[in-house]
């Protein structure tokens, strides 16, 4: 009833979009997330946002624009606010919209999940919107960021009509269709895309213009959306609470909106036709027109399908697909009418897994559709199947599979594509090197380390050839799940026609190894086609690269025929005084070699590019990268293959995985997931509920480090503060006795023990070079300096080449030498500290890492009985990221237990595990109580009220329960049964240490009201918060833990509010343990108040200040800043102990002295803080005085305090 | 009684000009120089080294954290280029220049050609009515010559005062074999003036923590005698405006330069030590000083002193050395 109105008010902006749909369109190389947030922006007054992967950078270029002051089509700059959660996002879109406004958020996976009970309301109100998702694996037996669409069909119930993209161009769109028709037909919509297949992909977009934007949204229908909303002048009731009389009634009204809505989508996708020439059907058939077998499917796997099916249809195959995007609400009869008359078998592709279901939603629409609309005799049979969970690829070969099974008289049902199901033999299996791309297509693969520049040159190069009107491009990205070291794949496809195939190169005609090392590691040029071309960045010069090579390598290049480029880059970069930078180097390589255009084109391309993005930074940058493009072509050479193997005695490869002595499942699935063949694990081969076993890492040699430390044991005073710092848990130390040393390798080193009272017994330390990641913490950490050059201290960095193999050989002794005995370490001091065994090693967090130094603290002084929730974040990430974890045992097989629930409920989940431990102590006591006659009264009363606050009093429970355990087994009879009951909880005996670990993410903003309910409830927890102050793992969000004056993603302006103060707000309760702690500051205050917390009988909080490569640091000063940050106030170290007030002591301790150094002393030495001074320095001085101020008046405060 | 003088071309209405200091690098604090009476300001300085080692320190923090890992591409917004440039600097001559009415030298420490070129034009374009040249160069590499590093300097002033309309002065180094000829070279390579001397950071050692410390004390009075030397060498023997730097605490220092043959007097330990009311104290007690001896102006005063009109011109060569052991003996 109102398009027409709508229709007949909007002629005017219509006909000035079919303006700019006459002007030439303008394209753009873009990823999906920033096609789908271009329009979203424009079209909306509020964006109330939350990071999650992969939906983040949605939110981020939102809150980018409007810092920038991009306008919406209306001409105002939008709103962009973020909250402390999902939950809080779809609270902030309800009421916006409410109360009028057009309001979107970004999500994605959890939190989607987070907005439903927002989403039924909503819908349940028919208020227009649109939440833009980029979708995503829901977490269950493990997490995933990658794609699927469990997290939408999650919501497919709240009432959202949901419209699928399965593009980039779509992702762009779309995002408009979706509001347009949002608003015409008052139900709210979610628009989807796969998180990272669409949301990450770089492909050329043809852009909408404003005129575009504005022709297809009726101001008429926003006009009547504001005179809808709350308003006191025009009061109504929302929200009402009905009784059993009237709310069916209620739910059924608003059935006519929801029958229209189908229509108004289509019709929505016909104007936008009529505007931009690209025409879209809510379910698009493709395929041969008189096809017998069809799949149906959503999203991106739909391109690969499509692409596919035509492939096949032209060779005369009678197959097709029909495409769902809308998927809520169904339209029956639209889709049933986009098949052939000729369809005799459907599959229907889920992406999306539901256990115990009659089949997956898509498939059981289908069946239903059909079964509505066809008679039985012509309805064709249908099958479903799973495909591309958790990103798995999806490629021709499946999709031919899916075609070839639907010839069978009777297809195999509920199938799954893309993996090995040996238990169930739901799999199809599959041709991996079918191929349906165009000749024309050129391919391109890339192999690099991350932050090394290998991903920002080819995002360069795919928007230099973007601009180019005859290519069409498509990039994507694959990271592994390190943060230190980590690999990248760039896949790039360059093409005069549009690229279709989203999903990774099969083959390649060019290959980019810009690290060397990747030939030992990974089967670099299994991806390579027949004849392509490999670019090797490394030292050695074109004769001497083939001795160097891998034989099965040369045995590659043999069988492929591989023409093999050199170059130097590194050398090349650092002549032309571009420093450590070698993409501009490596680029220039890839336009000279790769054949894509003539090469003076190319190159001319490419100093065209460099002139426009280093421009502004002055003539002689520009002269220095084209001095670079310049020597490279001067350093590439091509190198002549022999035709044979090469045989030399060379050096054997650095070993990077050492299975000797791994356990099967470390070897079988394991080390597979590691050398990059985890695709080929069968489904029996993986834990059916997500457990994993411990301590991984250890055989992973990761070897990311080109400089390592080195004892100089001569000068060393043994004081352990390497050791402590070492965020992976690479310096370790033992005492020895002397006669032990009989057998040491050559070369292993160890000093006479620096304490009195322990004869012949010598001290010795050792690196784990292999798995070091060369941050320099320990050198920064080291207090000597040699007497003879103050340069020189105890512990060193020097270049790792060639000292691995005596490394080994030191480590293998070290190894076998006897753990020192727990009893004889003096927990109390840092020195002392060094000699107990870390359960927490080589984890893949950054180099320099400022929060695993505490993990590794903490299971060095509990892990043998320490339980550990784990917040999502970094430290979930590096703690639980596949192939290989951290979290480990020591040599009595004991080690932390560690799970990971959500992001929101950490507190909570740790909460749970404290109730279980104490309900199982309470058990074996009360069972030890009946048997108390057969175990021995001394033995039983010990064991209930023995104290067990110190290691000596957990050490003699430990040798109770073994005693325990053995008189349990000679019980008999009835007691016998008691016994087994009582052994089953019996370990629980020795006290449990239970851990909830999480960033200020989690503490500050989305677990936030969970952390006061826990610390509230008076158990026995212990919350360690990794303050970095930021949302480090999505990249560097602010929270509420980000301090005034720093600039982080959605503060680009500098953070306007001051950090809150968590421990002050947990002080409040005064039945609470908390402290503020510093490693870098004070050690030894840091290991006085994780052990003052975890021996506090009540719950316990410790805020830990943890340097961040999100601050913008020299990570190897890290420990530096930490001082920096409590001498000069800003982080002052305190405890509050409410044991003491039991004494009549004062509970609150300051553990710091008076500033003695300015906050701007702290501050200058972070880009975080620095970086507001770059774009804003006025208003950067503003708030560093605020900030000073307020340093001054929490000084104040807690002197008061400690008074 | 009159005070003005005439500086690199610019009218004074007196000599005593706020040196180069912290004071300088806020626009509250020039205002407050110009409120408390300063002839003229020169801004701190602009380090191209410290420009360029900025860029450096912020494309390796944030090279080295983008594209690493999936989750996070950046940890920084991408909003803010974080171009690191002489923006803040340029911005703060023109506001500067539009709040007070005071002449503003802008001053610059070049390492490259295009720093110093570049830079010394933006300057100008901003508004700075001269510019002092900083130039610092310290010859740790052993195999460099004396030749080379005068060489240098006298580039560096022929390029910038060829590619810039302002009077340009150089922020001279006590440490020339010959300094007043390298005084002359400079002056013919261009420069319109010359400010004696540079003070440079030296380290200190902390014994302690064995670590090296660089910090910059502020002058004494004591430390007048090598500019108060070179001053009086040079005065009416070059084609320049001379200034003076260094020591200057009280009237007495202002007079001695004066009379040495400074064209003006420059002050910064002084007025970080008093705040900026102190130059209001130094031009009461030069009037006083001048009337009680019965100067009438500074242009009188400038130079009396000097080799060229000095009673005994002798003193500032070698036998001044004789005799001043001499005085020294006789004091015990």
């Amino acid at each position: 009833m109102l398009s027409e109105k709508a229709t007949f008010m909007n002629q005017q902006a219509y006909a000035d979009g079919l303006e700019s749909a006459d002007s030439k369109p303008r394209t753009a190389t873009i990823d999906g997330n920033e096609a789908c947030a271009d329009v979203a922006f424009r079209v909306n007054e509020i964006c109330s946002i939350f990071p999650i992967t992969p939906a983040t950078s949605m939110a981020e270029l939102a809150d980018q624009w409007a810092g920038e002051g991009r306008m919406n089509v209306w001409g105002t700059v939008p709103d962009v606010v973020e909250m402390q959660s999902e939950l809080g996002a779809a609270g902030t879109l309800h009421g916006g919209l409410q109360a009028g406004s057009l309001v979107t958020s970004f999500t994605s996976s959890q939190g989607l999940l987070l907005m439903i009970p927002n989403m039924f309301k909503v819908a349940g109100e028919l208020l227009p919107c649109v939440i833009h998702v980029a979708s995503r694996a829901l977490s269950t037996n493990a997490l995933t960021i990658f794609g699927d669409h469990q997290d939408v069909m999650a919501v497919r119930q709240t009432g959202f009509a949901m419209l699928a993209s399965a593009n980039v161009q779509e992702a762009h769109d779309f995002a408009l269709i979706t509001q347009a028709a949002s608003l015409e037909s008052r139900i709210p919509f979610l628009h989807f895309f796969d998180g990272f297949r669409t949301s990450h992909e770089i492909a050329k977009v043809t852009m909408l213009e404003d005129g575009h934007l504005r022709a297809m949204l009726d101001e008429e229908l926003i006009f009547a959306h504001r005179a809808r909303a709350m308003s006191p002048d025009r009061p109504n009731m929302r929200g009402t609470v009905q009784n059993p009389d009237v709310f069916f009634q209620t739910r059924e009204a608003a059935n006519p909106y929801f029958d229209r809505c189908p229509g108004i989508v289509q019709r929505t996708m016909d104007r936008f036709a009529e505007l931009t020439g690209r025409r879209y059907k809510a379910y698009e058939y493709s395929g041969h027109p008189e096809a017998e077998r069809v799949i149906v499917l959503m999203g991106s796997g739909a391109e690969a399908a499509r692409e596919t099916a035509e492939f096949l249809a032209e060779q005369g195959e009678k197959v097709g697909v029909v495409q769902v995007r809308l998927y809520r609400p169904f339209d029956v009869g639209a889709f049933i009418d986009a098949f052939p008359k000729t369809t005799k078998a459907v599959a229907v592709l889920d992406r999306t897994k539901e256990p115990g279901s009659l089949g997956e939603p898509l498939y059981l629409d289908v069946v239903a559709a059909f079964a509505e609309r066809r008679s039985a005799a012509s309805r064709p049979s249908i099958t479903g199947g799973r495909f591309g969970i958790g990103g798995k690829e999806f490629h021709a070969g499946m999709v031919r599979a899916i075609f070839d099974e639907l010839r069978k008289p009777v297809p195999k049902n509920h199938f799954t594509i893309g993996i090995y199901d040996d238990q169930g033999d739901t799999h199809l299996d599959f041709d991996e090197n079918f191929a349906v791309e165009p000749d024309s297509t050129h391919a391109a693969i890339f192999y690099g380390l991350g932050a090394d520049g290998t991903v920002g040159a080819n995002k360069n190069t795919i928007k230099i050839i973007g601009d180019d009107p005859e290519f069409f491009v498509q990039a994507y990205f694959l990271y592994d799940s390190k943060k230190s070291g980590s690999q990248t794949v760039s896949h790039l496809r360059f093409g005069p026609t549009p690229i279709r195939s989203n999903y990774l190169i099969r083959s390649a005609k060019f290959i980019g190894c810009h690290v060397f090392g990747f030939l030992n590691k990974m089967d670099v040029l299994a991806r390579a086609a027949h004849g392509a071309t490999l670019l090797l960045n490394c030292q050695f010069g074109p004769d001497e690269v083939w001795s160097r090579l891998p034989r099965h390598v040369q045995a590659q290049m043999i069988s492929k025929r591989i023409t093999l480029y050199v170059i130097d880059a590194t050398r090349v970069a650092k002549e032309t005084g571009m420093r450590s930078h070698t993409n501009t180097v490596l680029q220039t390589c890839y336009f000279a070699i790769s054949g894509l255009m003539p090469r003076e084109q190319a190159i001319a391309k490419i100093k065209h590019s460099i002139q426009v993005t280093y421009g502004r930074k002055g003539k002689e940058v520009v002269q220095r990268n084209f001095d670079a493009v310049d020597q490279t072509l001067a350093n590439l050479h091509r190198v002549v293959l022999p035709e044979k193997l090469d045989d030399p005695s060379r050096l054997p490869p650095i070993a990077w995985m050492d299975l000797d002595g791994a356990p099967d499942f470390i070897k079988n699935v394991t080390a597979k997931i590691i050398a990059g063949e985890g695709e080929s694990l069968p489904t029996s081969a993986l834990p059916v509920d997500g457990g994993f076993p411990s301590g991984s890492a250890k055989w992973e040699k990761r070897n990311v480090a080109d400089t390592v430390p080195v004892w100089n044991a001569k000068d060393c005073i043994q004081c352990g503060n390497c050791s402590f710092v070492c965020p992976h848990s690479c310096i370790r130390t033992r005492l020895l006795h002397d006669s032990l040393l009989d057998n040491a390798p050559a070369g292993f080193e160890s000093i006479a023990i620096d304490a009195k009272g322990f004869p012949e017994t010598r001290y010795t330390l050792q690196i784990y070079m292999e798995d070091c990641t060369g941050c320099g913490l320990c050198v920064d950490a080291c207090p000597v300096r040699t007497k003879e050059k103050a340069s020189v201290r105890a512990i060193n960095m020097v270049e790792k080449d060639g000292l691995e193999i005596d490394n080994r050989r030191h480590l293998a002794f070290f190894e076998t030498l006897p753990v020192n005995d727990r009893s004889f370490v003096d927990f109390g001091t840092v020195r002392g500290v060094q000699f107990l065994y870390p359960t927490f090693e080589f984890s893949g967090a950054c180099a320099g890492c400022g929060e695993t130094p505490y993990l590794k603290l903490t299971s060095q002084l509990f892990g043998d009985r320490m339980i550990v929730a784990n917040a999502s974040g970094c430290s979930s990430v590096y703690g639980g990221s596949l192939p290989t974890t951290p979290w480990s045992v020591n040599h009595e097989g004991r080690g932390p237990a560690w799970a990971t629930s959500l992001f929101e409920d950490n507190a909570e989940f740790g909460l749970g595990m404290r109730l279980s431990a104490d309900r199982q102590m309470q058990l074996a006591h009360q069972i030890l109580g009946k048997l108390s006659l057969e175990l021995g009264e001394v033995l039983v009363d010990e064991l209930i009220h023995s104290p067990q606050r110190l290691e000596s009093d957990i050490r003699k429970q430990r040798a109770r329960v073994t005693a325990l355990k053995a008189k349990l087994t000679t019980l008999k009879g009835e007691k016998a049964i008691e016994a087994r009951r009582l052994l089953s909880v019996a370990d629980s005996l020795v006290r449990r240490s239970v851990w909830i670990i999480g960033g200020d993410g989690w503490a500050y903003d989305i677990g936030s009201s969970g952390v006061d309910h826990v610390l509230a409830s008076g158990r026995d927890v212990n919350l360690m918060v990794l303050d970095n102050e930021v949302y480090a793992n999505t990249g560097g969000q602010s929270s509420k833990a980000t301090p005034l004056g720093a600039v982080a993603k959605f503060a680009s302006a500098g953070k306007r509010s001051g950090k809150k103060d968590l421990a002050l707000q947990a002080i409040a309760y005064g039945n609470v343990y908390v402290a503020r702690i510093a490693m870098g500051a004070n050690p030894q205050q840091t290991l006085t108040a994780i052990r003052e917390a975890e021996a506090y009988p009540g719950p316990s909080l410790v805020i830990a200040y943890s340097h961040c490569i999100a601050h913008g640091i020299n990570m190897e000063h890290g420990m530096e800043q930490q001082r920096l940050a409590v001498h000069s106030g800003y982080w002052p170290l305190i405890r509050y102990n409410p044991e003491l007030v039991e004494v009549g002591d004062n509970p609150f301790i300051l553990d710091s002295a008076r500033p003695s150094v300015s906050l701007n002393a702290f501050c200058e030495n972070e880009l975080r803080y620095r970086a507001l001074r770059y774009t804003q320095p006025e208003e950067a001085a503003r708030l560093l005085e605020m900030a000073q101020q307020q340093v001054t008046r929490h000084w104040a405060l807690y002197e008061r305090m400690a008074q | 009684m009159n005070l003005s003088t005439r500086y690199l071309g610019l009218d004074l209405k007196h000599p005593i000009v706020a040196s180069s200091s912290p004071q300088s690098k806020t626009l509250d604090g020039i205002r407050r120089l110009a409120d408390a009476g300063a002839a003229a300001i020169t801004l701190f300085s602009l380090f191209e080294e410290q420009i360029r080692a900025e860029q450096e320190s912020v494309d390796f923090l944030i090279g080295r954290t983008t594209y690493s890992s999936a989750e996070s591409l950046s940890y920084f917004p991408q909003s803010a280029e974080y171009s690191v440039g002489p923006g803040e600097y340029l911005e703060l001559i023109y506001q500067a220049t539009q709040a007070v009415d005071v002449p503003i030298i802008a001053s610059l420490n070049g390492i490259t050609e295009h720093g110093w070129v570049d830079y010394a034009k933006d300057m100008v374009d901003a508004g700075a009515r001269a510019i002092e040249l900083n130039i610092f160069f310290l010859p740790v590499d052993i195999m460099t010559t004396s030749q080379e590093v005068e060489e240098q300097y006298v580039r560096v002033v022929e390029t910038v005062s060829s590619a810039v309309s302002v009077p340009i002065t150089v922020k001279l180094s006590p440490y020339f074999s010959s300094t007043g000829h390298m005084a002359r070279r400079l002056v013919e390579a261009g420069a319109k003036g010359l400010v004696l001397f540079n003070r440079f950071y030296q380290p200190d050692f902390d014994v302690e923590g064995r670590v090296v410390q660089s910090r910059l004390d502020l002058s004494q009075p004591s430390e007048i005698r090598l500019p108060l030397l070179w001053i009086s060498v040079l005065f009416d023997r070059l084609h320049c405006s001379l200034a003076a730097t260094t020591g200057v605490h009280s009237s007495l220092e202002v007079v001695k330069y004066l009379m040495a043959g400074a064209d003006a007097v420059m002050t910064t330990s002084s007025l970080l030590k008093h705040g900026e009311g102190h130059i209001a104290t130094l031009l009461t007690d030069l009037q006083e000083w001048m009337s009680s001896h019965g100067f009438e102006s500074v242009e009188q005063m400038k130079g009396s002193m000097s080799l060229k009109n000095c009673a005994e011109p002798e003193a500032f060569v070698r036998s001044n050395y004789l005799k001043v052991l001499q005085s020294y003996s006789g004091h015990r």
